[in-house]
């Protein structure tokens, strides 16, 4: 087994960490950046060495997005902006929030998600990117609204197969999906219940905080939502509630295992104070889509924790036996080699974590 | 004629450019026509100091000779021969 890199974008800068075989031990290097809030980290593992990617923004200077070829060693701001809206839409970028590079056999191609709600496709590995226009000028976009985060396109699910298929989420706005590679989108949200909207709802307004498509099957979804969380087996079509066994049903990040399908992992907090229920620093797996969960707490702080995990901040790898990485509103970064069965603490007394993301590295 | 244009030392690190420079305009020339003459002599200090659709970014700050340079009206302002700009951050943050 090779080294693992696990990339930790804080709203003050961004760290590396760095294990050898055993996920155990944790070498943290950082700042980069430093003072910078990192609101989307991505490694893109389809070249033969990885390319990490960055965007986030700077108080006083704004946003950027940059990337390192050399896994962290120098970073490349190029001189013109990778993503720039179009003049005549007369909007300026906030921030990237969600960056994904596509599968090796779209080779070169890389999404990106920004608030203001957009969808960007690069074709370059991320040097330069272009704005989805059939969804930016899809008729409910008036209607969406800004959430605690801001008005952000924050999912992104290209189809592993299916180029004409893909599936985005923004908070307020919900799912969207596309069945014809882009050009038109539709809202999603069918099953989801809401109380923060009147009856019926529109079919606009879902506060998605975060969707993770099934490794085995992806027709099969895993939904945290405002309140609830959700799996839908039909792409999205319609949303079944899953969350009734967990301690509270409210929440930012899902993540689907990497490899075993039915596999996915959420961090619940309370709707009213978006902690951990009784102060409990909990993960909860489910092994069968939702109709079961398990708490993973086995390294985890023991005293109360009152740190919430926001919804870039938690992800898996992609070693065989898959790691999971959890970074909290407190700064302690933690981390499982074994699927979430035990953890140990990766860093602690970072600022607050906004986004991970973890790849083997040669 | 030609102004004087100074960037705080943290918008010349981040950007990876200058703490002045000197530029040639046309007579009777604004801060917008100066700062389009920033960003494409210096693209990465340009971006920080304006987003693309022009608007200069909330927490910067321009002075013209020391006096404050925010608004309309100042931005439609002609600069004079020998003016001094200074491009700061606004005491902000968190």
């Amino acid at each position: 087994m090779g080294d693992t890199l696990l990339m930790i974008g804080t709203r003050k800068g961004l760290w590396l960490a760095r294990s050898n075989g055993d996920r155990a031990r944790w070498e943290v290097d950082g700042p980069h950046l430093p003072g910078e809030e990192i609101t989307a980290t991505a490694i893109d593992t389809r070249r033969s060495t990885p390319r990490l990617l960055m965007g986030g923004f700077g108080w006083h200077w704004g946003p950027f997005l940059v990337r390192s070829d050399d896994l962290g060693g120098t970073w490349n701001d190029p001189e013109q902006r990778p993503v720039v809206f179009p003049e005549d839409t007369g909007e300026a970028l906030h921030t990237v929030w969600q960056i994904v590079p596509d599968t090796s056999e779209r080779d070169g191609v890389v999404w990106a998600g920004s608030e203001p709600s957009a969808l960007w496709r690069s074709e370059d590995h991320g040097a330069s990117f272009e704005l989805v226009r059939g969804l930016w000028d899809n008729p409910d976009r008036p209607h969406w609204e800004p959430g605690g985060g801001g008005k952000a396109l924050h999912t992104i699910l290209p189809h592993p197969t299916d180029d004409h298929r893909m599936n985005v989420a923004m908070s307020t706005g919900g799912v969207y999906r596309t069945q014809d590679g882009g050009e038109t989108w539709a809202p999603s949200n069918h099953g989801i219940a809401v109380d923060y909207m009147p009856e019926p709802p529109p079919p606009y307004g879902y506060c998605v905080h975060r969707v993770a498509r099934d490794a085995g099957d992806p027709t099969h979804l895993m939904m945290q939502h405002h309140g609830g969380v959700y799996r839908s087996d039909d792409d999205g079509a319609y949303w079944s509630d899953v969350g009734a066994q967990l301690p509270a049903d409210f929440g930012f990040p899902v993540v689907a295992h990497p490899h075993r399908s039915g596999t996915a992992y959420v961090f619940p907090v309370t709707y009213e104070s978006r902690t951990p229920p009784q102060g409990r620093c909990a993960i909860y797996r489910t092994e069968d889509a939702g109709a079961s969960w398990q708490e993973c707490a086995k390294g985890l702080p023991e005293e109360p924790y009152h740190a919430g995990v926001l919804r870039d901040a938690m992800c898996t790898d992609d070693h065989d036996t898959a790691g999971v990485y959890v970074g909290t509103r407190d700064g302690h970064v933690f981390a499982s080699s074994d699927e979430g069965e035990h953890w140990t603490t990766v860093a602690r007394h970072l600022p607050d974590v906004l986004s991970v993301r973890a790849a083997a590295i040669s | 004629m030609d102004v004087h244009v100074r960037f705080h030392g943290a918008l010349a690190q981040r950007a990876d450019g200058p703490n002045r420079i000197e530029v040639a305009l046309e007579d009777r020339a604004t801060l917008p026509d100066l700062l389009d003459v920033v960003a494409e002599r210096l693209p990465r200090v340009g971006r920080s100091i304006r987003d693309e659709t022009g608007t200069v970014r909330p927490h910067v700050h321009l002075f013209v000779d020391g006096e404050p340079a925010r608004g309309e009206a100042a931005l439609a302002r002609p600069l004079h021969p020998g003016a001094e700009v200074l491009v700061l951050p606004a005491v902000s943050g968190g």
